[in-house]
């Protein structure tokens, strides 16, 4: 064990932002980078999902089908395993299997299938007649799906990308321990393999203290985009 | 004016083929209001839908202003939808646009300038009544006003068809007169052509002209308004009436359903009509109105006389038309019950 190796000492408390904060810096990378991929790909997903479904504007049942049961593929792994099974895939992308950009893949494909559920389930959360006026009132397909249906969505489309962000965050932690660095990676190694309890300490702090402050951010921008909860609370 | 020629709207094929509306035809002139009304499953909304353009029929014509528009390609289709405005059930607002944003969804689509989009949204709140309220969210509009704002919206692009589905449904009977005056006041200022379609036969006596029942995917009975409801072997006509409860009769007396059943029935026929009955008559239960400067109505009666035909012959004197309950298997009787029945079912 490494504790008989390395006699017991903690990191003293002076020399623990010159540890944590470049930790935290590439914590922020990795989810900044991944949520700007999921968004960019996993809401166009999410609305066509949403629209080849029974009933939506290009209806196509059996590409729905195939749609969503690869997402379903893609939620139902535990992301560890996830993470293990496309080493693979993730070095011909990116040529390494260590990593931010190593981690950036496996995140990226379960954040995409995570926000596309998000995406389909926030649209079908908006009543159906709400299209059927868009349609009558001469719109396109494209201006029905930006105007009727995902800006009538955006409240319930933040509130999921909220609850994504923090996902995300524990995602980068578990991509820590195969040497994707950041704070899940300095708590593994501090923390769990050096019993460094200061060290353990301060990336829960960390951790609690952003995802509390994602929460918080998520939730006043749900607000601000609901007129109701807006004007009543002035 | 707009005219639907055969049209016949089938979903599903082979043997789960379920034909809702059945080579319909029916038209409305120009600046003429038309009120379809009808049971529920009667194909209404699909005939909205057909009328709007959102649905294409499987087989006939929807003709506006002489131009036949179902069989347009899809792209066609679109900027067909855009000369008839729907008004739709209220709350159809997106609920994050003002007021203001939600009038201005078509022009939007159009690709109208911002600029000239502000003016015509500025001239559609004044004509609903609610130039102080174009900043206002959903949420803060009662459900009248915001009923006011879809018909704008609906009005946006000066369609000459507009096309009312279940459009005062859900509201009050006093927000429900004034969003109907609306809707008149609006085809006399612009001459739209309105279909209305509806299963509230309250509203219909307010706003219509003309009247049209669907049942089982064909118009099976239509007219105007005023036709309908002073005749008496109209069972569009008698579901028409209003239909309340009455007293019950007292002993010695039986009970007669009264119906107006000309355009000059005398305000005081009841006096006139006991005086050359020379029998007790007592008022039951009645509803008379004016509909089009016409007095239309019905009244329940406790006539103590036992000629039948003498009691016909005094109604009839006055314009008027009765027919005794619990005469039993008379041709008026049945219409009665079959009456009450379609207002049941709407």
């Amino acid at each position: 064990m490494s504790a008989l190796i390395f006699p017991r000492a903690d990191v003293p408390l002076n020399d623990l932002p010159a540890l944590l904060l470049p930790a935290y810096g590439e914590t922020l990378t990795m989810v900044g980078i991944v949520m700007a991929v999921v968004l960019v790909i996993g809401a166009p997903l999410g609305v066509l999902l949403h629209n080849v479904a029974p009933g939506g504007l290009y209806e196509r049942p059996a590409l729905h089908a195939v749609l969503s049961w690869i997402i379903s593929i893609g939620r139902s792994l535990p992301f560890l395993i996830l993470m293990a099974a496309i080493v693979p895939f993730t070095r011909f992308i990116t040529g390494t299997n260590i990593g931010i950009a190593a981690a950036v893949v496996p995140m990226s494909l379960a954040g995409i299938a995570f926000f596309t559920r998000i995406v389909e389930n926030s649209l079908r959360s908006v009543p159906p007649s709400m299209v059927q006026v868009a349609r009558a009132a001469g719109g396109s397909n494209l201006q029905i799906m930006r105007t009727a249906q995902f800006s009538e969505a955006v409240p319930a489309v933040i509130g999921g990308l909220t609850i994504q962000v923090i996902a995300m965050i524990e995602y980068s932690a578990i991509a820590g321990t195969i040497g994707a660095g950041g704070i899940g990676y300095v708590a593994v190694t501090y923390g769990y393999q050096r019993f460094d309890n200061t060290v353990m300490l301060a990336t829960i702090v960390i951790l609690v203290v952003t995802v509390a402050l994602v929460q918080i951010v998520g939730d006043r921008l749900v607000r601000f985009t609901t007129p109701q909860k807006r004007l009543q609370r002035a | 004016m707009i005219s639907l020629r055969h049209l016949t709207k089938t979903y599903g094929r082979g043997h789960a083929a379920v034909t809702v509306l059945d080579h319909l035809d029916f038209e409305v002139p120009t600046g003429r209001i038309a009120a379809v009304v009808g049971p529920s499953g009667a194909g209404k909304s699909t005939l909205a839908q057909c009328i709007n353009l959102l649905e294409r029929p499987t087989s006939g014509a929807v003709v506006v202003n002489g131009e036949e528009l179902s069989g347009l390609p899809e792209k066609r289709l679109r900027e067909a939808r855009r000369r008839i405005g729907t008004v739709f059930q209220s709350s159809s607002l997106l609920s994050r646009r003002t007021a203001a944003e939600n009038i201005a969804l078509p022009l939007e689509y159009l690709g109208v300038t911002p600029g000239e989009a502000r003016a015509r949204v500025a001239e559609l709140l004044d004509r609903v009544g609610l130039s102080d309220k174009a900043g206002h969210y959903p949420f803060q509009l009662s459900g009248g006003q915001a009923q006011r704002v879809g018909i704008a919206r609906a009005l946006a692009l000066r369609p000459s068809i507009l096309l009312a589905d279940e459009a005062t449904s859900g509201l009050d009977p006093d927000t429900t007169r004034s969003v109907v005056g609306l809707i008149r006041q609006l085809r006399n200022d612009l001459d739209l052509t309105v279909v209305f379609i509806t299963h509230e036969m309250d509203t219909v006596r307010q706003v219509a002209d003309t009247v049209a029942r669907l049942d089982h995917g064909r118009i099976v009975e239509q007219g105007d308004l005023v036709e309908l409801l002073t005749s008496h072997d109209s069972l569009l006509g008698r579901s028409l009436q209003p239909r309340r409860g009455h007293a019950g009769p007292e002993a010695g007396t039986r009970t007669w359903y009264v119906t107006y059943d000309s355009t000059d029935v005398p305000g005081d026929w009841i006096q006139r009509f006991t005086g050359d009955l020379g029998a007790v008559v007592h008022l039951l239960g009645a509803s008379v109105e004016t509909v089009h400067g016409v007095n239309t109505g019905s009244a329940t009666l406790g006539i103590g006389a036992d000629d039948d035909a003498r009691v016909r012959g005094a109604l009839a004197r006055y314009g008027l038309s009765g027919t005794p309950d619990g005469g039993g298997g008379s041709q008026s009787h049945q219409l009665l019950t079959a009456a009450a029945v379609l207002e049941d079912v709407a």
